[in-house]
């Protein structure tokens, strides 16, 4: 990576001009004071100079502004830490014939959203033949023999079926994240797996499209995915655990 | 004005086939009732609060009574006679003394047989008739209110959803909303609320991205809107859900407290929430017998299977889930101006004219249903973290529910993909309905539709599919077809499901003071 490209800035129209919109809404009564007290606020998060380019009131004792200006702050693209893909992105022919090939049997898959939980179309792009941005779910794949429990599914119930079924791995979704509902939610299935079965435990897979990949080792999986995952990147990330020897 | 030009004697065959359809499922409800059936009827009868010393928290009274009566003696007969012999035999002078009892071990419930049967059956009906003179009072309270402060000044009525979790919060949200120039709000109800086999007690303040509907909670927010409503000049109307295990006694929660509207599908709960389809059917039609004596509007939720079924392909079961609402809420009472049926915008906006059939659809639905104040639902599936253009969609959607007479218009939040709404999100969607509305005007006088044109063609196209869909299901059965995932793409047997060991089949002696009392609407 070249040194000035190591530096950046937001761009506006102009190259380092660092120009970027916010909007929010200040607890204060719409006027002079309001539009002040959001250009303190814009000033402290590094804008300067701010704009505040618009207000108006919501109901009496709101204002909402629209703020435009230039950041001081500067991104080190060599600091930015993100989950990359270490493992390739394989085709579902590459999938069956590595499966196996390292497997010699079909690798089974729980997947299941739980808690009270009733979001099943993300799980369901995942897994259902039909599949996600046009490529085919885990049912398509040959060598896969996946388990779709839906939704509203119990941790116990989890556990019980992973075990019945000898699941690899086990994909779980969590869409509702009010009162962090998906980060409690996941940390309780990790533990009841880990109690129930040690390291015999399957593989374990969150995903949904709040979640942070870079969240695994808090919600004590083995991998996150967030929005916008295809289930050709699971399938991949699967056969790279049975190649680490990560599944049982 | 017609402008679909639609065969009046294909609208006929669609509408009978639908009533052939409902026929079985609405004799099936009729000899059965459920739990909640007959907490609901305690209720009416005039139980309340909650065991607040139960170890699994608070309990209400009515699950107590109602789950005792059952391991006594059953419930084929109905709880109101062995609750009310109970009453007399311990000389008890309430229902909740009776509960008390009940909780203490002290009550033994037996089925009563001749002069006893009739005297309890007797008490039990005065007792849910005051009940009910509760709800008639109430309905009676809403029309003078609507005479003297006024309806909304024009169509569609503005509909907004509230739904931070904790009540207080609410009711700042909702009047700010009101103020803002909202017509109705809604409480969105808890995560999780919908499998709950009891109705929480009191004032809630720990909602999962809604908040809990209980009685205080209502009470709570219904004199707010009162108030508020006096501020703004118009009537301001309150909704929240009649669905999942306790719909009834939701219902009779919402009678006695002066809800206007509530969201209460047929098939919405067996098949976003899994819950067991013959309690969902004899559940909702108590519940609406209930709606139908209250006066409130019912709100269908047909948009929801264009979240999980694509809305080009499956825009024909739209249109048949709206025609068994209609049939199963004219059977329960409820009258064309009760019917708010749903339908939503949710055609990928990436597919070309995907506005025009997003106006096909919903100049059908409007032609279908001449009478029925229809709820208009704003896109969901397709919005995005892409907010801004969430706002353009939102406001195409907004145009088509000028132009096409919808009743009920949900407001579309620019944020649906990221958060429940943040009060300036609220604010926004607003402006942009406004915008909408008044820039639009009275265009649908000079929207006039190509006779064979694109708009008319699909309108007629989806007619077609879905009376051959409903051919389909008279041929195999409703349950049968809700089982092959024929709505929304959820496949759902009738004997599997959560709540079904809360059905019993009536016995011959069954008595419920309250089914009689709606049944013949006095
Ligand atoms: C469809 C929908 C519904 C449908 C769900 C139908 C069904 N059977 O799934 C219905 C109508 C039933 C519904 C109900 C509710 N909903 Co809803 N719903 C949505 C909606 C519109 C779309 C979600 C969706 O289907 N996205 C498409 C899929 C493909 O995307 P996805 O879920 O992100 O999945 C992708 C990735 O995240 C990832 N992924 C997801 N899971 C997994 C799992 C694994 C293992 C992997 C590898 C990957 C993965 O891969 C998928 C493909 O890329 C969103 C708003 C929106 N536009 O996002 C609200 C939304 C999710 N709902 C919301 C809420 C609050 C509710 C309710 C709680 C409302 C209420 N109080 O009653 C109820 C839920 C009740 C319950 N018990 O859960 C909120 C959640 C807010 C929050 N963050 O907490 C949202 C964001 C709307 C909002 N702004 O309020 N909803």
């Amino acid at each position: 990576m070249s040194q000035d490209k190591r530096y950046v800035r937001p761009y506006g129209d102009t190259t380092g001009d660092g120009m970027v919109q916010m909007s929010f809404t200040l607890p204060v009564p719409h006027g002079p004071r309001a539009e002040g007290a959001a250009q303190q606020l814009a000033n402290k998060m590094g804008m300067d100079p701010a704009m505040v380019v618009h207000s108006h009131a919501i109901g009496a004792d709101f204002t909402f502004v629209v703020v435009y200006g230039s950041v001081q702050h500067l991104v080190d693209l060599e600091q930015v830490r993100v989950v990359e893909r270490e493992y390739p992105l394989l085709s579902p022919y590459e999938v069956n014939s590595e499966l196996k090939e390292s497997l010699g049997r079909k690798l089974v898959v729980v997947g299941a959203c739980i808690g009270t939980d009733a979001h099943t179309v993300g799980i369901d792009a995942i897994l259902n033949i039909k599949g996600f941005a046009g490529e085919k779910g885990l049912e398509y794949y040959r060598e896969l023999k996946v388990i779709n429990m839906g939704a509203q599914v119990s941790v116990p119930e989890l556990v019980k079926r992973a075990r019945t079924e000898k699941a690899d791995a086990v994909l779980v979704s969590q869409v509702v994240t009010q009162r962090d509902a998906h980060i409690l939610n996941t940390q309780e299935m990790s533990a009841a797996f880990r109690e129930a079965m040690g390291d015999r435990r399957p593989t374990l897979v969150a995903g949904g499209p709040r979640f942070d990949p870079l969240m695994a080792g808090d919600l004590g999986v083995d991998r996150v995915f967030g929005r916008g995952t295809t289930p050709g990147e699971v399938a991949s990330f699967l056969v790279h655990t049975v190649k680490k020897g990560v599944a049982a | 004005m017609a402008l679909l030009d639609l065969d009046g004697e294909v609208v006929g065959r669609a509408r009978a086939l639908a009533a052939r359809a409902a026929e079985p499922v609405i004799t099936l409800a009729r000899a059965h009732t459920t739990v909640a059936v007959e907490r609901a009827t305690l209720r009416l009868a005039g139980i309340t609060g909650a065991d607040t010393t139960h170890r699994a928290g608070d309990v209400p009274w009515v699950n107590r009574v109602v789950d005792t009566i059952r391991e006594h003696c059953g419930l084929e007969h109905g709880a109101v006679l062995p609750a009310f012999h109970a009453l007399r035999e311990h000389d008890l002078g309430s229902l909740t003394e009776l509960a008390e009892a009940t909780a203490a071990g002290q009550v033994r419930f037996t089925v009563p047989t001749g002069k006893q049967a009739e005297r309890a059956g007797r008490a039990a009906r005065t007792a849910v008739a005051k009940g009910l003179r509760t709800v008639d009072r109430n309905r009676g309270q809403r029309d003078k209110l609507v005479a003297r402060l006024g309806d909304p000044a024009r169509r569609p009525w503005i509909y907004l959803i509230v739904a931070t979790g904790d009540i207080d919060e609410d009711v700042v949200q909702a009047c700010n909303a009101a103020r803002a120039g909202a017509d109705v709000i809604a409480v969105i109800r808890s995560t999780g609320q919908s499998l709950l086999d009891y109705v929480p007690e009191g004032a809630t303040h720990h909602g999962f991205a809604g908040t809990y509907a209980t009685q205080e909670n209502f009470r709570i927010m219904r004199a707010a809107l009162d108030e508020v409503s006096k501020e703004v000049g118009r009537y301001v109307r309150l909704t929240n859900y009649a669905s999942g295990l306790c719909m009834p006694e939701i219902a009779v929660l919402a009678g006695l407290e002066r809800l206007d509207m509530m969201l209460n599908d047929s098939m919405y709960g067996i098949l976003f929430r899994d819950i067991n389809p013959i309690r969902t059917f004899v559940d909702q039609r108590f519940s609406r017998q209930v709606h139908a004596r209250a006066g409130i509007i019912i709100n269908t939720g047909e948009d929801n299977y264009l979240t999980t079924a694509d809305a080009v392909e499956a825009a024909h079961t739209v249109t048949v889930s709206q025609l068994l609402n209609e049939r199963f809420a004219h059977e329960a009472g409820l009258p064309d101006e009760l019917l708010g049926l749903g339908h939503a915008f949710e055609i990928n906006p990436d597919l070309a004219d995907s506005f025009r059939m997003e106006l096909a659809h919903a100049l059908l639905a409007r032609e279908l249903f001449p009478d029925a104040p229809l709820k208009w639902m704003p896109p969901t599936k397709h919005m995005t973290g892409d907010v801004f253009k969430g706002y353009l969609l939102d406001g195409f959607f907004n145009l088509v529910g000028a132009l096409t007479g919808q009743g009920i218009l949900l407001v579309g939040m620019m944020t649906e993909a990221v958060v429940t709404p943040f009060l300036s999100d609220r604010d926004l969607a607003l402006a942009n309905v406004r915008y909408v509305l008044n820039a639009a005007g009275n265009l649908h006088e000079d929207f006039r539709p190509a006779p064979d044109g694109f708009i008319v063609k699909r309108a007629h196209q989806v007619l077609g599919e879905a009376v051959d869909l409903l051919e389909r299901i008279c041929r195999d059965g409703l349950l049968t077809a809700i089982a092959e995932g024929t709505f929304g793409l959820m496949k759902r047997p009738p004997d599997a499901g959560k709540g079904a060991d809360g059905v019993v089949e009536k016995a011959d002696g069954y008595v419920n003071p309250a089914s009689e009392l709606l049944e013949a609407g006095q």
